[in-house]
């Protein structure tokens, strides 16, 4: 037991663990209904669940999903791509460009979310070659599609803010009809096993950390860094369109001036609040999807608090500037000594006890 | 004169590589889409705006042809929605047909509007037809239009600039939008107003003109705000903000929503809890009133199918206003107004039509 | 406290979580002498370092200077601090600003926050540069000196702090010998000068040649104060490991390899060449031998077990595994043929910093394994276990990460990582730099072991008597070459010396 503990203490998850639980106490004194789950019936008569805690594993989910191949990003190049929102609004074009074409059925459906999938893989390869290959930094080679791509999303649809209307849309953004959980939240739970699966039965967690943290190390044992980096970037563009097509059904139109506008930045914070470094080396996948829904459930706690328009964003900068400042090192081996100061009075107590 | 021919170098060069690119991605999409058997129609489209770049760089038009030489400086139509409509509307105005040599230039940057501005008083157009990306620093090119004898037509947006500069400017009333809505609201003479805002992005002209009368209102105390918070134009934003009312379990029963696509968003929300919003049949307004602006075709679609209950215009039509302007001069007459007020209206799903739908929408 | 002694400290105690890391130690300074600190790792120097300079705080125990005739207590709390007393460090890794010029660097950090003067700055460094004879000019970007000249100008600024006692951490382990030598002659200018200097290394030769007296710590604990005369070499190699050193003597590679025309070699090299290795040359190794290359520093050798390893771009050359022609265009070709490389650069080349001591383990073997087929974590951590037992590397457990053991033991680590894939050819470059003493005798043990089970071994090393006692054939390298080769009785340090110089051999 004492061993878990301490055991999470030494983890990366702790911080975003701290903070998401901090917000929960912090709710909880504010408002004890906050966290209440109620099933409704919705205007297509399903029953639902409906409460801030589904909205929270709801809301989060595309930029959970999306954290998934920034960590991979991060950890191999130690540098970030800062394209990922462009490019769900490109997959998110493509999609709607794919459904709108053609009468909307469950094949139709897949094939063009399949579609939208091998385009925006072709897109974050595209970045990827320019990190890997070029070896350029990995802000400066994803800067381009940052300010090029909601333009090419733009093109992919000429203009304006195509709607696409179909039920089965509305299942994927919404509910499953019979299925009381929001459908976002399942595709995240099924990324998250799908990516638990990859990290159990191939080495890219142990080859991309490798590569992240000694390239040299990498190559000397044989691993191709080139290669490590590109699959890392075609993992986050199957992610990236895969958020933006569930944000595309949300809504069932796409935007593309601000479909998941500045979401880049939320999903680099996410993977910053999960331990891993923005450097680069070890990454802790499960920290990064939990910091989406440390953000997610700011958000929504400053929502429900009411705070003006104009002060959401600084209310946010504030407590993410605590959550940073709790996570740096400087806080960390401050609180792991004064841990142990205490902890060694308990001990020192402890003893004679035992001795009598 | 060696400056200009530079700049228009460089800007040929920038032009011919925004095509290459535009190709190459049209190219890419179209391969792609045809290897997954599905229609390549849609991708087909992109090449239009690319295309119409490269309008200023066509060789000026003989004189005597009859036709006015116009040049348009203009946000391009990959801005919003709204940006699509007011390009198509131009270019469905100033045509040879109607008796113009129309050239275009589009860009989000100021300083190269002012440089294309520029090129088309050197190229000696008639007339110069504006919509700035920012406000300021327009001072020079007009006063050097105007030594040109270059008339100069506002459109869409004002900028800080002397009124002897410009003939007229073409705008939207961002703030008679919002009064036109409460006005509305108030005439329903509803028992109370319990009202969720949502906001655009917070300074916007649009946000701050469509927030102001609402305002009042609450000041006033004749409507109740239930939450007022910005959702930055995004639709997935104004659906959390939506839930998370829903989930505090606060009444309210109208949504007022400064632009479409929110209220798009507000609605999904609404539908997942299980409010209804719209009509009923007999023209009652539903548990929650939906309110939206700028006439996109399928909000005004909404509308028809009772789902909503409001969409204000905000309209992106000058191009008619300032042709009969410009043929007015031509004709020899004066203009009455320096600020023309687009005229605009308000779409209430009782009563719309889908002639409305098909004139209106954007 | 004896007069003559600039610094004294005095029942030094400190402790670490779990370990006492220094009981009792005194230490002693005299004025204008160098000061050889010496003992394995772990065995207390850098702590003891590091509470004199203020890194760590001590538990218990005092310190005194006495810099201008009278005794003071001094309690440093920080390294500016420390750097104030007069105190200066000049570590293994450069600590200075690179892309600055040597002017720049003279003088930033040091406590003068007013109008920066050009001129002056320029001028006074070139002044000192001078006057310590130093190679470098006042307006050079830094990172453009070699390695030894920036040491040198961190060792000048220090000095022009007026510092009164210079430590200097490892300096030379990544210098060549005639920087060296420009090294030691600044040193004892200083030392003339009056500066005290304290001296960590593992380099014996070096200890020999410069140092007047000597401390030697063991596992925390004063083990005595020599002077130079008085110690002979293998006497402190004893005293530094606790026990009578017999063993290294008898070290010898006693085997040596008949040349049978008939043997296939297990690895076979014809005209090989690489980016980094341009001019072909032939290699081969049987089984069982140990063989090195041997050669100034950058007379090629790194670089050509780099093109045997493939850890270069190959750009031509005809490869026979056991007698059969294969392709080995890349490290991994290289390890499925069951070559194995241990990297000169361990920092750079070699460890996975960030990751624990068991994923450093079975990186080799899992990569020889496959993408999609990852040991589960019983197996991976069976083989660790089984090879941090075999070696005896010294960690708190395998899930520590190996940036927090000490060189030695991630040499070993890495080492264990290769043995791990159980090779049939060993490249081993520099597996004994920046480790103690006890270690580098562990790691030619192990060489002569694993030559005896059949594995061939090529070993580099930059002390000539460990290739002289684990090698039975040397391949001499002058300016990327092989200029020649020794075997049996022909292989003396004189004989490499003339072979370098190229010279005839002369036998015996």
């Amino acid at each position: 037991m004492g061993n878990g503990l301490k055991k999470i203490a030494r983890s990366q998850l702790i911080i975003p663990l701290i903070a998401l639980l901090l917000l929960i106490v912090f709710n909880l004194i504010r408002d004890i209904e906050f966290f209440s789950i109620t099933v409704k019936t919705d205007n297509s008569g399903n029953s639902v669940l409906s409460g801030n805690l589904i909205s929270i594993l709801n809301g989060a989910s595309a930029v959970a999903i999306m954290s998934i191949g920034m960590t991979l990003i991060t950890s191999s190049c130690k540098g970030q791509d800062i394209s990922v929102a462009a490019l769900a609004a490109i997959a998110g074009s493509v999609f709607v460009s794919v459904l709108r074409s053609n009468e909307i059925t469950i094949p139709v459906i897949i094939i063009a979310f399949l579609f939208c999938t091998v385009i925006a893989v072709l897109f974050s390869l595209f970045n990827g070659v320019l990190v890997a290959v070029f070896k350029i930094q990995p802000m400066i080679a994803t800067l381009i599609l940052f300010s090029a791509g909601r333009s090419i999303a733009y093109w992919i649809n000429g203009g304006a803010t195509p709607t696409v209307q179909s039920p089965l849309l509305a299942s994927i953004g919404g509910f499953i009809p019979g299925i009381p959980i929001p459908t976002p939240i399942i595709i995240m739970v099924i990324f998250l096993i799908l990516i638990s699966l990859v990290l159990r039965f191939t080495n890219l967690g142990l080859y991309t950390q490798v590569v992240g943290i000694n390239e040299g190390t990498a190559h000397l044992n044989g691993i191709n860094p080139v290669w490590i980096k590109l699959i890392a970037f075609i993992i986050s563009g199957i992610c990236v369109a895969t958020a933006g097509c569930i944000t595309v059904c949300r809504i069932g139109l796409i935007n593309h001036e601000t479909l998941l506008l500045d979401a880049e930045m939320d999903v680099i914070l996410s993977v910053a609040i999960g331990g891993t470094a923005l450097s680069g080396g070890k990454f802790n996948l499960y920290g990064s999807v939990l910091g989406a829904y440390v953000i997610q459930a700011l958000t929504v706690t400053l929502y429900a608090m009411k705070v003006p328009s104009a002060a959401v964003k600084s209310y946010k900068a504030i407590v993410i500037i605590l959550i940073v400042l709790i996570s740096s090192p400087v806080v960390r081996s401050f609180t792991v000594k004064a841990y142990k100061k205490l902890f060694k009075k308990q001990e020192a107590k402890e003893i004679p006890v035992k001795a009598s | 004169m060696l400056e200009a021919k530079k700049t228009k170098k460089f800007e040929r060069g920038i032009r011919k590589m925004k095509r290459i690119l535009a190709l190459v991605l049209v190219a890419v999409l179209t391969l792609g889409l045809a290897a997954c058997g599905s229609q390549p129609a849609a991708p087909a489209q992109p090449s239009a705006p690319a295309a119409s770049n490269d309008a200023p760089a066509a060789p000026a038009a003989p004189s005597g042809d009859g036709l006015i030489k116009v040049g348009i400086v203009n946000n391009p139509p990959s801005e919003s929605g709204y940006r699509a409509a007011n390009v198509a509307d131009f270019e469905k105005v100033f045509t040879e047909a109607n008796g113009y040599k129309t050239s275009t230039f589009y860009s989000l940057k100021n300083d190269e509007q002012l440089n294309a501005a520029q090129q088309f008083i050197t190229d000696g157009v008639d007339y110069l037809l504006i919509s700035a990306a920012a406000t300021d620093g327009w001072t020079t090119v007009l006063e050097n239009a105007k030594q040109a004898g270059i008339k100069v037509f506002l459109f869409d947006r004002m900028m800080n600039v002397d009124e002897s500069l410009f003939e007229a400017a073409v705008i939207s009333d961002m703030r008679k939008q919002g009064e036109m809505a409460v006005k509305w609201l108030l005439d329903l003479n509803l028992p109370e107003y319990n009202v969720v805002h949502i906001q655009g992005a917070m300074g916007s002209d649009a946000q701050i003109g469509r927030t102001g009368p609402l305002d009042e209102q609450f000041a006033s105390g004749k409507m109740k705000c239930v939450v007022q918070q910005t959702a930055t134009w995004d639709e997935a934003t104004a659906k959390q903000i939506v839930e998370s009312v829903i989930n505090s379990g606060e009444k309210f029963n109208v949504v007022y929503a400064e632009n479409d696509g929110m209220a798009k968003g507000a609605v999904a929300a609404l539908d997942e809890a299980g409010i209804t919003h719209g009509i009923n049949p007999d023209g009652s307004p539903k548990e929650v009133i939906i309110i939206g602006f700028d006439c996109n075709t399928w909000a005004l679609e909404e509308l028809k199918k009772g789902n909503w209950n409001l969409d204000v215009q905000c309209s992106p039509f000058q191009a008619a206003v300032i042709d009969s302007m410009i043929k007015d001069l031509e004709a020899g007459k004066t203009l009455p107004e320096k600020i023309v007020i687009n005229e605009e209206t308000f779409f209430d799903a009782r009563t719309i039509t889908q002639e409305d739908i098909d004139k209106y929408g954007i | 406290m004896q007069n003559d002694n600039v610094l004294s400290m005095r029942k030094i105690n400190k402790s670490f979580p779990g370990v006492q890391a220094l009981k009792n130690v005194d230490f002693n300074l005299r004025k204008g002498e160098i000061h050889a600190l010496m003992g394995e790792n772990g065995a207390g120097k850098s702590t003891l370092i590091k509470i004199l300079t203020g890194v760590y705080p001590k538990d218990s125990g005092q310190i005194f200077i006495n810099f201008d005739g009278t005794v003071k207590e001094i309690n440093v709390k920080s390294p500016y601090d420390a750097q104030n007393m007069g105190i200066s460090t000049v570590y293994q890794e450069i600590t200075l600003c690179p892309n600055l010029t040597v002017a720049e660097n003279m003088f930033i950090g040091r406590g003068n926050y007013r109008m920066v003067n050009w001129r002056a700055m320029k001028k006074k460094t070139t002044e000192i540069l001078n006057k310590l004879n130093i190679p470098a000019r006042a307006t050079q970007q830094l990172g453009t000196c070699s390695i030894a000249v920036q040491q040198m100008v961190a060792i000048a600024r220090s000095v022009d702090m007026d510092c009164k006692v210079l430590i200097l951490d490892e300096p030379t382990s990544s210098l060549d010998e005639q920087e060296v030598d420009k090294l030691f002659s600044l040193m004892r200018d200083l030392k003339s000068r009056g500066v005290s200097i304290i001296y960590i290394t593992h380099f014996l030769d070096e200890v020999y040649e410069i140092c007047d007296r000597i401390t030697v710590l063991r596992n925390g604990e004063l083990v005595g104060e020599y002077e130079i005369k008085d110690l002979p070499r293998v006497q402190l190699i004893s005293k530094m490991m606790g026990k009578d050193l017999d063993d290294i003597s008898s070290l010898q590679n006693k085997k040596q390899i008949e040349e049978k025309p008939d043997a296939v070699p297990v690895y076979e090299a014809e005209e090989l060449s690489s980016l980094e290795c341009p001019n072909p040359f032939n290699f081969k190794i049987h089984k069982g031998e140990v063989n090195g290359f041997t050669g100034l520093l950058g007379s090629g050798r790194s670089e050509s077990v780099r093109a045997i390893f493939a850890a270069d771009k190959i750009t031509g050359g005809k490869i026979k595994v056991n007698g059969k022609t294969v392709k080995i265009k890349k490290p991994r070709d290289a390890m499925m043929h069951g070559i194995g490389y241990l990297p000169e650069d361990r920092k750079r080349d070699g460890i996975v910093e960030d990751l624990s001591v068991r994923e450093n383990i079975i990186l080799a073997l899992q990569v020889m394994k496959g993408f999609f087929k990852p040991f589960s974590k019983a197996e991976a951590e069976a083989f660790a276990d089984k090879y941090i037992k075999l070696l005896g590397i010294k960690t708190a457990s395998m899930d520590t990460p190996i940036k927090s053991l000490s060189g030695g033991n991630q040499q070993k680590a890495i080492l264990a990582r290769w043995l791990l894939t159980n090779p049939q050819y060993l490249i081993l470059d520099e597996p004994t730099r920046g480790i103690d003493v006890g270690t580098k005798v562990e790691i030619q043990k192990l060489v002569l072991k694993l030559a005896e089970e059949g594995v061939s071994v090529t070993f580099i090393s930059s002390e000539i008597e460990e290739m002289l006692r684990t090698c039975s054939r040397l391949i001499v390298m002058r300016d990327r070459r092989i200029v020649g080769e020794l075997k049996g009785e022909e292989m003396t340090q004189a004989n490499i010396m003339h072979t370098i110089a190229g010279e005839a051999v002369q036998n015996g």
